[in-house]
């Protein structure tokens, strides 16, 4: 388990009050990454509000396809395994991050991103196959919850392939710097987080649905 | 900054290979579970719910770095009482629209 | 061709109103006034680097408060409108449809958009400087939130005239408000309007939060901050907690007008009660983050005119806590007659009673604090006075609002209307002109005249009890709330018409104020000294208006109340030697917040109308702005040391 480390580490002493000298330190890293993490406390309040509504209304199918007709085993698995490991990926991404390596940082992200795109791709084909079936949105209730529940995910995912392809320009460009240090950690964290609510997708829609 | 990171990063990402065994087996152990049908509907939805949560821990601690912070390390204070809260929308909902099995959808 | 000119035309614009055509007119000429007046005076580049780019808290502060005020006239009107129509029965001075507009917009404009710009107001004036920081955490970020929430109201507002308002009221039901029994743009304009300010609203709670729990003086631990800060910090909270449910909300109701999803729809699977559940459970936790800050303000103006520390501060913090906590398990009480099992309304009738006792806490304590304090009868105070028995009041009939099987007959009758116009007007609008007279002369360098604010005073607290007072009779007499019209025969008439002559009692308040305002931009009292009131906390000791870094050295906090603790309880050889003064590090003002408001307004009339090519444009600017700023390694500045000690001594402060 990693050691605490802060991202920036140019800061005097540690206590109630972290900035002294100046109203904004210019690489002020720990707050940067405070600020995310309550983005992302906003982020989980908004996808268990998603989580909830899909959870009311999983039952309410008004005779179209039901959860377990509609999910394809194969499908969701490999979704899974993809984003799995491009959790993973990325962690290694910010271990190299760490140790100042632009370039490795960088191919590991390149190989995130490339497994985020699997990821992206094949839901994007779930979705697309189920329509042709006619199990669309405006279906029924069940199916408007599920398509919005999963394809907020995926847009977040999507929203962070696009993120990371400007990062990566900018550690090309600057190396490993405390400014784009903290860049990449923080989009890190959005990452493992996308991770996290995937997790609870493939718990409560696929699997629930399946154990039904 | 380059001998601070370093201090902490060894040679090899040992951390993030455990972290990544571990969810894979949590997600695989879920999928058994459900797949073979080994258990009741009810003890199934409570084990593979534990384990997604099981999964998340494995997130903060093995990726996200949770306990990283300067200073009291805020974000974890917010994110407990998100987690709090998260229960209480989804239970709350799930509670609430049952109509106590009045109405069936 | 100039058929189908004229056919849209008649479509696009509300028409048919005399009202209406009147708001046209007096719309067109403010706006030639205002560009005749920038242009006559050579002000428009003036508007733009010093206003419209700014990132400097106190003008983004002071912008919200302009913001809040005119939509605090605008909702009046709305208000006084509703109150004229219902002064005798049977009357005909607005029809029923044009009624569901008025209502719904008054209800949506004086929470969202005017209830949180001015909370909002206030935390960007007063918190940076009484923690002792140059600026918010993220000042581009804060630009961002005021543009969002002014170009959300504007899109709200425009439906006015453009399109026609919103009328499903403002929470918005559905099946009401789906496209089925409401076709119109009008709910369109509603539900992108508060989404668009949401993001906004949101990014405000990160910001303070981040910035209170990072930005503090050196020695202000969190139990020797101010009161007002203790009350933003855990509103900032509540916001990051409970927003995004109703941007779910909201964003669900629009999926299935746009694309004809069935999540609230009565066919095909959907179910409306999610709806109203997901929506309380933003709706309560917002009650909690308008009046908190009042809360806050209380605590301010108490403590300094009482010339007394607060009574029991370390109470004060965890009732806020504690509030800050409970609001957010409690939302079934808007919703008990809705048929959830008996368990749900039990569990969520004791939750809300529960909340009472943390409030009455904090009302003994500012009673307390009173307790043999040597009490200046300012305005600040005047408007907490008041604030005391009219939230008492408005707290009691809440408890009896939250005996479920009571609520029955209570729910949606104008009861519950006075219920919470108590709580909201003697709590939050109070709260905030307390907090307006208070830090005044922080913000503009003068006071307001006391003399006409104690006639909009008395105006406003009088036209209150005799508005409201006779709604809660009303509602035993059996009034159901958003009705038009009434027949004659029974027995309401009197009390209404009791309620109307209240109601422009209030009004008159309201343009006294106004007086006072502009009576005071004249003749007002200049504060040369920074610190009119014999303040307490750090904010009052820096020059008013404050120079834009706040303070040339940031200051040592060694107890509560640290500027009080300086000015006569350190003798000179204790105070902390701060140093030299160095270069300040600011951030460089930007347009590009004001470019992505812009954006998102286009975007926002665009989706109303179902106009994809400015929907989909709109969000292209946005995304690109973002891009922008993410290539922007440059948005900082250092002010050098000699100009920091020309604008000092220019202060007489060196
Ligand atoms: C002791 C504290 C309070 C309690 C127990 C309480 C209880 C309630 C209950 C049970 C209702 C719903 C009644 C019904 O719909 O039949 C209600 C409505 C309302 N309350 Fe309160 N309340 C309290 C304080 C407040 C405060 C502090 C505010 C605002 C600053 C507030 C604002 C409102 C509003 C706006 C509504 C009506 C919303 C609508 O239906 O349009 N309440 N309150
Ligand atoms: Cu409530």
């Amino acid at each position: 388990m990693s050691v605490a480390v802060h991202p920036n580490p140019s800061h005097g002493p540690q206590g109630a009050a972290v900035e002294t000298e100046h109203g904004h330190e210019h690489d002020n890293g720990s707050l940067y990454v405070l600020g995310f993490w309550l983005f992302i406390i906003q982020d989980l309040i908004l996808f268990s509000c998603l989580f909830a509504t899909y959870l009311v209304m999983q039952g309410r199918t008004a005779g179209g396809p039901t959860p377990k007709e509609l999910f394809d085993v194969p499908g969701f698995s490999w979704e899974t395994f993809l984003l799995l490991t491009s959790s993973f990926t990325c962690g290694l991404a910010t271990f190299q991050l760490r140790r100042g390596k632009a370039a490795s940082t960088i191919g590991w992200l390149v190989v995130t991103v490339l497994l985020g795109l699997g990821f992206v791709g094949l839901e994007a084909n779930e979705f697309v196959t189920n329509a042709l079936e006619g199990a669309t949105m405006q279906r029924s209730g069940f199916l408007s919850a599920f398509y919005t529940l999963v394809g907020t995910h995926g847009c977040h995912v999507s929203l962070g392939i696009g993120w990371v392809i400007l990062l990566m320009i900018q550690l090309a460009r600057r190396g490993v710097t405390p400014v784009t240090f903290r860049k990449v950690f923080i989009w890190s964290i959005y990452w493992h987080f996308l991770d996290i609510v995937w997790v609870f997708i493939y718990t409560a829609v696929y699997l629930n649905g399946l154990a039904r | 900054m380059e001998s601070t990171h370093s201090a902490h990063a060894g040679r090899f990402p040992w951390a993030h290979i455990v972290g990544y065994i571990l969810s894979l087996v949590l997600t695989a152990a879920a999928f058994w579970l459900v797949l073979a049908h080994k258990a009741g509907l009810a003890t199934t939805l409570v084990v593979i719910v534990l384990l997604g949560v099981l999964q998340i821990l494995v997130q903060l601690f093995f990726f996200m770095h949770i306990t990283e912070s300067d200073g009291p390390a805020w974000h974890t204070v917010m994110l407990l009482v998100g987690f709090l809260f998260v229960v209480a929308i989804v239970g709350g909902s799930i509670w609430i629209m049952s109509f106590g099995g009045q109405v069936v959808a | 061709m100039l058929e189908q000119v004229k056919d849209f035309a008649s479509h696009f614009f509300v028409t048919g109103d005399p009202l209406i055509y009147g708001a046209d007119v007096s719309i067109v000429v403010v706006s030639l006034a205002i560009i005749f007046v920038l242009t006559y005076f050579k002000r428009w580049g003036w508007l733009w680097r010093e206003w419209l780019t700014t990132v400097d808290h106190k003008r983004i502060g002071i912008m919200y408060l302009i913001a809040a005020l005119l939509m605090l006239f605008r909702g009046g009107v709305d208000g006084l409108l509703m109150r004229t129509q219902l002064a005798l029965p049977n009357l005909h001075f607005l029809e029923a449809e044009h009624y569901d507009q008025i209502f719904t917009t008054h209800g949506t404009i004086m929470i969202l958009f005017m209830a949180m710009p001015f909370i909002f107001a206030l935390f960007n004036i007063v918190v940076p400087l009484q923690i002792g920081a140059r600026d918010v955490a993220f000042p581009y970020l804060n630009a961002i939130s005021f543009w969002l929430f002014f170009f959300g109201a504007l899109l709200l507002n425009i439906s006015f005239v453009i399109g026609g308002s919103p009328d499903a009221g403002w929470v918005s039901y559905p099946p009401l408000a789906e496209l089925g029994f409401d076709p119109g743009p009008g709910e369109n304009f509603y539900l992108l309007a508060i989404l668009i300010s949401g993001i906004g609203s949101v990014a405000t709670g990160i910001n303070f939060m981040a910035t209170i729990l990072k930005m503090r003086a050196p020695g202000m631990t969190l139990m020797r901050m101010p009161m007002f800060t203790w009350s933003v910090l855990v509103t900032s909270m509540i916001i990051i907690f409970a927003f995004p449910a109703l941007t779910v909300a909201l964003a669900l109701l629009f999926i299935d007008r746009l694309v004809g999803a069935h999540f609230f729809t009565l066919t095909g699977g959907g179910d409306p009660m999610q709806f109203v559940n997901l929506f309380w459970i933003w709706g309560h936790p917002e009650v909690y983050i308008v009046i908190l800050p009042a809360f806050g303000v209380f605590s301010e103006v108490v403590a300094t005119f009482s010339r007394k520390r607060l009574f029991g501060y370390s109470a004060m913090v965890a009732s806020l806590v504690l509030i800050g906590i409970v609001s957010y398990l409690v939302w079934v009480h808007h919703f008990f007659t809705m048929g959830a099992s008996a368990d749900v309304n039990t569990f969520f009738a004791i939750a809300s009673m529960v909340i009472a006792i943390p409030t009455g806490v904090k009302i003994f304590n500012w009673l307390f604090t009173m307790y043999k304090g040597r009490i200046r009868m300012t305005m600040p105070m005047l408007w907490t006075i008041a604030f005391v028995p009219c939230f008492a009041i408005g707290g009691a009939t809440g408890v009896m609002l939250a005996v479920a099987p009571a609520d029955y007959q209570y729910h949606n009758s104008y009861f519950l209307i006075a219920h919470f116009h108590q709580v909201l007007i003697g709590g939050v609008v109070f709260g905030m002109l307390a907090g307006m007279y208070y830090w005044w002369p922080k913000m503009f360098g003068f006071k307001l005249d006391e003399r006409i604010g104690r006639w909009a005073f008395w105006f406003f607290n009088i036209g209150f009890y005799v508005c409201f007072m006779p709604q809660y009779a009303l509602g035993f007499m059996g009034m159901t709330r958003r009705m038009y019209t009434y027949p004659e025969g029974l027995g309401w008439g009197p009390l209404n018409f009791i309620s109307t002559i209240g109601a422009y009692m209030m009004g008159i308040g309201f343009i006294i104020l106004v007086w006072d305002i502009v009576y005071s931009i004249r003749y007002g009292e200049r504060d040369l000294t920074g610190d009119p009131w014999d303040g307490r906390t750090l904010e009052w000791s820096l020059p008013s208006p404050a120079p834009h870094y706040n303070f040339a050295r940031i200051p040592v906090v060694t107890g509560r109340d640290a500027w009080w603790i300086m000015k006569y309880q350190m003798k000179p050889e204790e105070r902390p030697d701060l140093g030299p003064i160095r270069p300040i590090h600011m951030p460089k003002n930007s347009g590009r917040p004001f470019i992505m408001g812009v954006a998102f307004f286009v975007s926002g009339f665009g989706f109303v109308f179902n106009w994809f090519v400015p929907a989909i444009a709109g969000l292209v600017v946005v995304v690109l702005c973002l891009i922008l700023r993410s290539f922007e390694y440059d948005a900082e500045y250092y002010i050098p040391v000699h100009e920091i000690e020309e604008t000092e001594a220019a202060l007489g402060r060196l």
